[in-house]
């Protein structure tokens, strides 16, 4: 029985095509290797591999009759192994090991041949994981494939900039000028700049026909109201949004936390009060702004988006990237509030509910008895907390910033770390809402 | 004398073009001082701040999508109806008869593009630390572009009017009645009531306003059309005009002090 019953010999030649890609770009790496006379061994460790690519690019390409005879897939050992860990607790964990990583090992990532090896390792994953029928179907999504392309351009952009950085924080380090500020002349903007914008206007162009003709726009069932799609999801851009609905209510999720992430960005030059790092890459310079700018772009936004999409199916259940979505698929839900667990877990008594005839205030004063402990530490954290940081770990800031400025610095941060801070608290303790009020839809 | 020569020693050509070819370097500097749409940049610029590996491209590529979309949305309003009854067909109709169909998947394309790059601008701008003084405000009206091109693809987003469409907006204006105090879902919204009678209801809220209506309908295809076509737009095309500007005025594209 074959398992995977719709890989076509369309779908394998595609695979092929992306084997010969990769084979072109190691043709050309092994051509620069050569020119740049690294050592026999390495060249010709290169040369090896880039025929290799080309082999099995060809034999995908053009084995028409039974092409599974010399198809390579990915193993299912592996397959079931990320499958396993497919909970957003590791996701989560893994993204932030990654970003701990890269920012520890940059030095090393920024080296021309690690991050070539690195890409190619990306691309090697994606030609193996295309064998795979339930990763071709959320990945080769008409909509979702711009969002695999952002992963590689992050990806890129962000290697990128540590290649400059790093540089220049070697350069500085050793009382060198900066890269920016070398052979830094004057030149006329016609035709250098003008030039470069009408390149990239007709490459751009030619790349939008090319990506149009090849991939149609979907286009699903019309519009039914009473048809609800499983899952329901909202445009890609928006699915780190989604994905915050897990851990809060849409109040929070959907209004107060976008909106101070962009109160947050505006506010970001008012209260980045260090004159270094202005008009040139660096990172020892200003790392507190770039680790933390860092964590919001790419664990929380990037890395939200790209579970929201690939990792989220019906019901909004978790799926590793070779499950298959299963609609019928139960997740265990039996998250407690706060409140339960100080009252009937702790002190082992009821909730405090009101008698029935009890007056508007009466009923205000239970509903508040019974939240107190969340409410008091919601208050703690977002009142009394930053003063407790203006002493200690923000001591620096707090003098350089002043009061008004520090108390929006600190609750921009802390408000950053509530998602990271709930998501914690759901894994570890399945802790629901840390205040429950549903009377006034105040959950938190 | 050649046709060149002819041509651009004519009369029509010299009262079009106001200046000589930019052959020569005191022509290069008047080329960029007399034509409208060079007018936009400096006549010289630092060697490293227009290098590629240090701007990235992305907010000249964002701009560039950004008239890709204006071009090809205008095509697109040519041909479709935003109704109940003409939204959907006309879309597939563009997919299968129509000439130059693929007209909406070179918008569709470019507007994910544009929301990727848009990040990427401001990605790149903040890893230079361009937001410093004096590009701070430069950097606030850069926020609310980019909040405006989120605005511009969510709205878009409906228009086809297929299941993939309401639904998305269904998920994402669901958001809305959450508003503290002025969604009917929200934290206070209860609080709002005059002797007794709920000011806040799903018929008055914040969702209702965005949908024009207690669902996703007729109501609010009109209103994502508008806001999509004309509204966005138009707010959009002024920023960009101060975001220019102000990178002119704030001295330039960003370079070490």
């Amino acid at each position: 029985m074959n398992p995977h019953p719709d890989l076509t010999s369309e779908v394998i030649r595609g695979i092929g095509w992306l084997y010969l890609l990769l084979f072109a770009m190691n043709a050309f790496w092994t051509a620069l290797a050569f020119k740049k006379k690294a050592s026999l061994s390495s060249v010709a460790a290169w040369a090896i591999y880039t025929a290799i690519l080309g082999m099995v690019g060809i034999a995908h390409v053009t084995g028409g009759a039974q092409p599974e005879h010399f198809l390579i897939r990915m193993p299912e050992w592996f397959k079931s192994i990320i499958d396993a860990g497919a909970k957003p607790e590791i996701y989560f964990t893994l993204s932030l090991l990654l970003f701990c990583a890269v920012i520890w090992l940059r030095e090393t990532l920024v080296k021309p041949t690690v991050a070539w090896v690195v890409l190619n390792g990306m691309i090697l994953f994606m030609a193996l994981s295309m064998t795979d029928y339930d990763f071709r179907q959320i990945v080769g999504k008409p909509d979702n494939v711009p969002i695999v392309a952002m992963l590689f351009i992050v990806a890129f952009f962000t290697w990128l900039y540590f290649k400059r950085a790093v540089d220049n924080d070697q350069r500085i380090a050793a009382g060198r000028p900066l890269f920016e500020q070398e052979d830094n002349d004057k030149v006329l903007v016609w035709p250098d700049l003008v030039y470069t914008e009408m390149i990239c206007m007709v490459i751009l162009t030619a790349v939008l026909v090319l990506w149009g003709t090849v991939l149609q726009a979907p286009l699903e069932e019309p519009a039914s109201a009473s048809r609800t799609p499983n899952p329901s999801k909202a445009p890609w851009y928006f699915l780190g949004l989604q994905e915050m609905l897990v851990y809060y209510d849409p109040w929070m999720a959907g209004v107060v936390l976008p909106s101070v992430i962009l109160v947050g960005l505006m506010a970001l030059p008012y209260i980045d009060f260090n004159k270094k790092g202005n008009g040139y890459y660096t990172f020892n310079e200003r790392k507190f702004s770039i680790l933390t700018f860092m964590f919001g772009f790419l664990p929380l936004w990037i890395g939200l988006i790209i579970l929201g999409t690939f990792l989220r199916g019906p019901n909004w259940n978790f799926f590793g990237i070779y499950e298959f979505w299963d609609v019928h698929k139960l997740e265990v839900l039996n998250n407690v509030n706060l409140s339960e667990m100080v009252w009937v877990n702790q002190l082992q008594q009821p909730l405090p509910v009101a008698p029935a005839d009890a007056g508007i205030w009466t009923k205000i004063g239970y509903i508040l008895l019974r939240e107190s402990v969340g409410l008091v530490a919601v208050v703690l954290y977002l009142g009394v907390l930053p003063m407790v940081m203006a002493m200690t770990v923000f001591r620096k800031f707090f003098m350089r910033m002043g009061f008004l400025r520090y108390m929006v610095f600190a609750n921009l941060v802390l408000f950053m770390a509530c998602l990271p801070i709930k998501m914690v608290l759901r894994w570890s303790l399945n802790l629901k809402y840390i205040v429950a009020i549903p009377e006034w839809f105040f959950n938190i | 004398m050649t046709i060149g020569e002819y041509i651009r020693d004519s009369q029509i050509w010299k009262s079009i073009f106001r200046h000589p070819a930019p052959h020569d370097r005191r022509n290069r500097v008047v080329v960029m001082l007399t034509n409208f749409f060079l007018h936009l940049h400096p006549v010289s610029i630092k060697k490293q701040g227009i290098a590629l590996s240090y701007t990235w491209c992305m907010g000249g590529i964002t701009f560039f999508l950004f008239l890709v979309e204006a071009v090809t949305g205008v095509l697109l309003m040519f041909y479709y109806l935003p109704t109940l009854e003409h939204a959907f067909n006309d879309i597939l109709a563009l997919r299968d008869v129509t000439t130059l169909g693929i007209m909406r998947e070179i918008h569709r394309w470019g507007a994910h593009s544009m929301v990727i790059t848009v990040w990427l601008h401001m990605y790149r701008v903040f890893l230079t630390g361009s937001y410093k003084p004096p590009r701070e405000f430069n950097w606030v009206i850069g926020v609310l572009l980019l909040v405006l091109t989120l605005l511009l693809s969510f709205t878009g987003y409906l228009l086809p009017w297929d299941q993939l469409a309401i639904w998305a907006i269904t998920v994402g204006s669901n958001m809305a009645r959450a508003t503290p105090f002025l969604g009917h879902e929200g934290p206070g919204a209860q609080l709002l009531n005059l002797g007794g009678y709920d000011l806040i209801t799903n018929a008055s809220d914040a969702r209702f306003i965005l949908l024009g209506g207690r669902f996703v309908g007729e109501a609010t295809l009109n209103r994502f059309y508008i806001l999509h076509c004309v509204a966005i737009p138009l707010v959009v095309s002024l920023l960009i005009a101060i975001h220019f500007w102000r990178v002119r005025k704030d001295g330039g594209i960003s370079q070490p002090l």
